[in-house]
């Protein structure tokens, strides 16, 4: 059983819901150290020699495990990357949850920098959930960039939620992935910034194979002065489908600029971009106000729905 | 019980200052079935607007169970009892249709209790609880659930502005039965329709008429249908209609 503090104990649970230690396998990191660790007979985590992070071996046809890699930061200044490959072997079918949380009460920067690799096997499913939170009553900056590179083999499946509601000042996250033939991969991004945060999210897909598909969609709130920066690329190689989508609300001063690129180089191949950035529609503040909210309840109603 | 006293709206066009509404008088008493109808630009809309507090009188003033409630928010006024039905109900992306029903009636209610208003639009409660309230949803079961919120806030005064637009007629025929069973049930609340039609201003106890900005005609429903209607045998052929879902 994991020896966890209070703030500890907060900090899991926001970005992996977890309430103490996991089911399954894990590996639970704090301020650059682990704090648990534990491999299955089909699912084996070993610490890394030349670098810090993890390589993590999932065995072919593993069903229904889980994995969770959380990290903690609560040391104001500590700064660290850290680098961790996933192995997913043929028709495995897996949940990995991988979610990062700051505490920062100094003032000094503190960051994380996640490398993350993931070779998928050949009909592999995954499905992985990162959820970004920053907190703590310190000037120094909470700092997460955040760097996922996917390798898709034939008939592989991913579904990747990315989700940073609050708390983090400044991120950059790249996002790259290869497909191969009937690889589908599905992107479920959430974000919201406030205060002057800043957060730039870049997409690079290529769809090499026959019937590859992918659907990148961001759901996004600024608030106050923050900025965001939605960058997506796909390019489409074969025959395949591609999607990706902005839809984004802007509050206060906040500022958001969406970038679509798409790159088509096979006569066959499908590729859709869809960006919409505004303000909260007036007539839905006034329907809540007729059910009885106030102006604000209304907006924040309609802001926790559009980031549900 | 609804008073509104010498109400007029007024807008600005290029051409100079518009009267939407001109010095308004009328009552609509608690226990009463009313119906605003009037040719399109008359100010229907814009009447139910203002009594729920969405636009702002020129001049006038509206009186709910004897409180002035002219300067009151939207939000004051529906928490005093007023629920009102868009026209063109808003879409939200993410926000469920239960969510929609609690926030209506203001309490933490079950699925199952939720489901009771929605079946009592005619929708199949389970197969739309869960919905987003979007795009994916068409005009009519929009609507229905639009009128199901209205139903969930129990108001003192339900207005509807203009329930029939935008739906199909298997739609029409049930709203016409969620109608009545409100009209039935209306006890020591009322509610206010603005309706082009006739089977909704059969249904009702008064019809007031506005035609350009002014009211042309406020009575009982049986004193001024007739005149709507032109003849006693259009009623008759619209009344038999009531049957077959034949149209007037």
């Amino acid at each position: 059983m994991l020896e966890l503090d209070q703030l500890q104990l907060q900090m899991l649970k926001e970005v992996a819901d977890l309430h103490g230690t996991p089911e399954g396998a894990y590996n639970i990191r704090s301020d650059s150290r682990s704090l648990g660790r534990r491999s299955t007979a089909n699912i084996d985590i070993v610490p890394k020699t030349d670098v810090s992070g993890l390589d993590i071996t999932i065995k072919p046809f593993t069903k229904n495990e889980s994995l969770h890699i959380p990290v903690i930061v609560t040391k104001s200044g500590l700064k660290e990357t850290v680098y961790n490959d996933f192995h997913v072997g043929e028709g495995a079918k897996v949940l990995i949850v991988a979610g990062c949380g700051i505490d920062n009460c100094g003032n000094q920067d503190s960051q994380h920098d996640g490398i993350h690799r993931f070779f998928v096997g050949k009909n592999a499913s995954v499905k992985y959930v990162e959820k970004h939170y920053g907190s703590g009553s310190g000037s120094g900056k909470r700092i997460l960039n955040p760097v996922t590179e996917v390798y898709m083999e034939e008939g592989s499946s991913m579904e990747m939620e990315m989700v940073q509601i609050k708390g983090v000042d400044d991120t950059e996250r790249t996002t790259l992935a290869e497909l191969k033939a009937d690889a589908k991969l599905v992107v479920r991004e959430r974000l919201m910034t406030h205060e002057n945060q800043r957060a730039v999210s870049v997409y690079d897909v290529k769809l090499n194979g026959t019937h590859s598909s992918a659907d990148v969609v961001s759901r996004s709130v600024a608030k106050d002065r923050s900025f965001q920066k939605f960058d997506a690329k796909i390019e489409g190689n074969a025959e395949c489908s591609g999607h990706t989508e902005c839809d984004s609300i802007i509050m206060d001063e906040g500022k958001i600029l969406a970038v679509p690129g798409l790159a088509a180089n096979d006569v066959d191949a499908m590729l859709v971009h869809e960006a919409a950035i505004g303000k909260i529609a007036g007539e839905q503040i006034i329907k809540l106000m007729t059910l009885g909210l106030t102006e604000q309840q209304a907006e924040e109603q309609i802001i926790n729905g559009f980031l549900r | 019980m609804l008073e509104i006293k010498d109400l007029s709206f007024k807008v600005d066009t290029e051409t100079g200052e518009k009267k939407i509404l001109d010095k308004i008088d009328l009552a609509v008493p608690d226990n009463k079935l009313v119906v605003v109808t009037g040719p399109n630009g008359g100010g229907k809309s814009t009447l139910a607007k203002l009594i729920a507090g969405i636009l702002t009188p020129t001049s006038g003033k509206i009186l709910f169970d004897g409180q002035d409630i002219t300067e009151k928010t939207v939000t004051e006024r529906a928490n005093s009892g007023i629920a009102f039905a868009f026209q063109q109900p808003v879409r939200f992306k993410g926000i469920q249709v239960i969510d929609l029903i609690r926030l209506a009636t203001g309490k933490k209610l079950s699925a199952a209790d939720a489901c009771e208003y929605l079946s009592a639009v005619g929708l199949c409660a389970r197969n739309y609880i869960d919905r987003e309230v979007d795009a994916s949803l068409s005009g009519g079961e929009l609507k229905r659930i639009e009128i199901a919120s209205v139903i969930a806030r129990s108001g003192k005064l339900s207005i509807f502005d203009e329930p029939e637009a935008g739906i199909d007629l298997w739609s029409f025929q049930h709203l016409i039965k969620v109608f009545r069973k409100m009209r039935s049930n209306i006890k020591d609340s009322s509610i206010l329709i603005i309706s082009h039609q006739e089977r909704i201003l059969e249904i009702a106890d008064e019809i007031i008429v506005l035609k350009d900005g002014n009211i042309a005609a406020h009575g009982p429903k049986d004193e001024i249908l007739p005149t709507l209607m032109g003849t006693p045998a259009m009623i008759s052929a619209c009344r038999s209609g009531d049957e077959g879902g034949y149209q007037c």
